[in-house]
């Protein structure tokens, strides 16, 4: 139980030291880190006494459910909490030398670990205004961070960022007024269980439907995304790894929440739209990548169209699909923060994200075109490394449930992001490498600071790959445990004295 | 009752997104609000109104008296008024410092973040 608090608490206490100390900048950054780390290490420990009980149910206050706030971790919550873990780890020490001072002066490191909060929060919450709130401490913080910098392109973005976040937050707020006024309930149990009990549940579909539209937002499916490719170029890099690592990823945890556990009797209805906007979602996002040439921009087109293949596995609902689109997730947090953190080794050393401005890396820094080649081509699914397994998981889903059009189209998206990642490859890395004589680059020296946190990434990345059966096993757990949502009712509803 | 409170949310919501839609800052900031307070009535609204029963048990029998309004969504939307208060207050910082660093309010000139490089 104190594990699965700590997962809020660590971040909440670092966030109010560092508040505390902002003015001491050195202070400030050793606690960042060293609450990242504290995180890191409780998360795995709630990582593994979860995969040894099954469910950590906390009742706060000891009001007993459905009456008081329910905390509760299942295994998918623990691996994403635990993947969290890792990314805040990463990109707090990256942080140290790319964040200027006069960020964190600005309280960069609280604000850094309120968001935290904010995300853990949500993996936990096991009530739906619970899980509104924390929403609402993640979109505050991610607001605060955006847009810090005060220039014009930031600025811009956050606007943009700000209303259709609020708009989806009020979207949200409506569908819990409406589920409250059906049910008398909003504890996620609760709702499941009275669902399944009544004849009425199609009553239910509006609020699933605003719901739907308010979490889409947040995950930046179709046709909800164009906030996401506007805002995430203009912050530092840190900050726009971590947010392409978790914020979208915290929208899709919520629909496939909301999907296998309190609208679980409503899965039918949704099924057709959701298989559709998977699909819009991925062919919308990789031709947006494709006209992009600024680093940072692909990349977040990119963040769109992998957001596709995990709402099909959602969509096609099978254990298999479910399995799939938790390890496209985990895969995903890990590739998509180390290719934003890598595009920010590229920005220090060449000075531009542009790729026309840029070239001959490959001969002028081989290091970082290895560092870039393995989370690339992991993203364009290339065997061995961790994209290929999670793509094959999902398709193979599909093939079962005989979605023959949208595993075309999620081939196809695949064959587009290969392209992508190419261009990257060859306008950054090999174009211009016969041009100068002379390395053009090379005053700019990597701190290692900026790169260890890659190269951790990198390994993990291609250990995934290479030995993706724990991972896979961890999924199918996580699945098996979604789809049986009579367990878990239980588990909240009548626990064990 | 309802029914006229009701008709009231509905209509601030579409002033709201009426207001999200026009082309000034100002007008995206009236937006923001209305539709915020719409979803805070919406929520409070959603037990069923209930006049003059408040749930103050009886200090003799400690029971609630008979009929009385639900107290969750009261709670709920003091909450819910709280953060919208928050996020409202954050917006015309950011509108003002955007309006600042843009110099105009034509939602149409933010498109420098949509450009293609």
């Amino acid at each position: 139980m104190i594990l699965l608090l700590s997962a809020i608490i660590i971040p909440f206490v670092t966030a109010l030291v560092c508040l505390g100390n902002g003015s001491r900048p050195a202070v400030s950054r050793i606690v960042g880190v060293a609450g990242a780390a504290l995180l890191l290490v409780s998360s795995i420990l709630l990582l593994k006494e979860t995969l040894a009980s099954g469910f950590i149910v906390m009742q706060a206050g000891q009001w007993a459910a459905p009456f008081g706030i329910t905390l509760i971790v299942d295994v998918f919550s623990a691996s994403m909490v635990c993947i969290t873990g890792v990314v805040t780890l990463a990109c707090a020490i990256y942080s140290l030398r790319e964040v200027p001072e006069a960020l964190v002066r600005k309280h960069y490191f609280a604000l850094f670990h309120f968001l935290i909060m904010g995300v853990n929060g949500a993996f936990i919450a096991g009530d739906l205004f619970n899980l509104y709130v924390w929403f609402e401490i993640m979109l505050l913080s991610s607001f605060v961070l955006i847009t810090m910098g005060g220039q014009r392109d930031q600025l811009e973005g956050g606007v943009k960022y700000l209303v259709i976040n609020l708009f989806s937050s009020i979207l949200f707020l409506s569908g819990i007024g409406l589920i409250y006024g059906k049910l008398g309930t909003l504890n996620m149990a609760d709702i499941a269980f009275q669902l399944s009990q009544t004849e009425d549940a199609f009553l239910i579909n509006s609020s699933a439907m605003l719901l739907l539209a308010a979490f889409g937002v947040k995950a930046a499916i179709f046709p909800f995304f164009f906030w996401l490719p506007a805002s995430y170029h203009t912050p530092n890099v840190a900050i726009s790894a971590l947010f392409a690592g978790l914020l979208t990823k915290v929208g899709v945890y919520a629909l496939i929440r909301a999907y296998t556990l309190f609208f679980h009797t409503q899965f039918d209805v949704v099924q057709d739209i959701l298989l559709f906007l998977a699909g819009a979602t991925m062919v919308t996002g990789v031709l947006g990548a494709a006209v992009q040439y600024e680093i940072r921009k692909i990349l977040s087109f990119h963040i769109i169209s992998q957001i596709g293949y995990m709402i099909m596995g959602l969509a096609i609902g099978s254990s298999l699909a479910i399995a799939g689109a938790i390890f496209y997730t985990i895969h995903h947090i890990i590739v998509k923060t180390n290719l934003f953190l890598i595009a920010g080794l590229i920005i220090h050393k060449c000075g531009t994200a542009d790729l026309k401005k840029i070239g001959g890396l490959y001969k002028w820094a081989p290091g970082l075109s290895l560092l870039f080649f393995i989370p690339a081509f992991s993203l364009g699914g290339i065997p061995p490394l961790s994209g290929f397994w999670a793509k094959f998981t999902v398709i193979r889903a599909g093939l079962e449930g005989q979605h023959y059009l949208l595993v075309t189209v999620a081939l196809l998206v695949g064959v587009l992001t290969l392209f992508s990642m190419t261009k990257i490859w060859a306008e950054a890395f090999w174009k211009n490498n016969e041009l100068a004589d002379t390395d053009p680059y090379a005053g700019k020296t990597l701190p290692l600071s900026m790169t260890a946190p890659c190269i951790a990434l990198a390994l993990m990345t291609v250990a995934l790959g290479l030995f993706s059966n724990p991972l896979f096993v961890l999924a199918q757990t996580a699945s098996d445990q979604l789809l049986d949502p009579a367990t878990y009712i239980e588990t909240v509803l009548n626990p064990e004295p | 009752m309802e029914l006229l409170i009701s008709i009231l949310i509905g209509t601030l919501f579409a002033a709201g997104i009426y207001c999200l839609l026009r082309r000034t800052i100002m007008k995206v900031i009236v937006g923001i609000m209305l539709l915020s307070q719409a979803a805070n009535l919406l929520v409070f609204t959603s037990a069923g109104l209930t006049a003059s029963i408040p749930v103050f048990a009886n200090s003799k029998t400690g029971t609630a008296p008979l009929g009385h309004a639900d107290p969750i969504p009261q709670a709920l939307v003091l909450t819910a008024i709280v953060i919208g208060f928050g996020l409202v207050i954050f917006s015309i910082a950011l509108l003002l410092k955007a309006y600042r660093a843009v110099k105009s309010d034509d939602i149409n000139s933010f498109n420098q973040t949509d450009r293609i490089s």
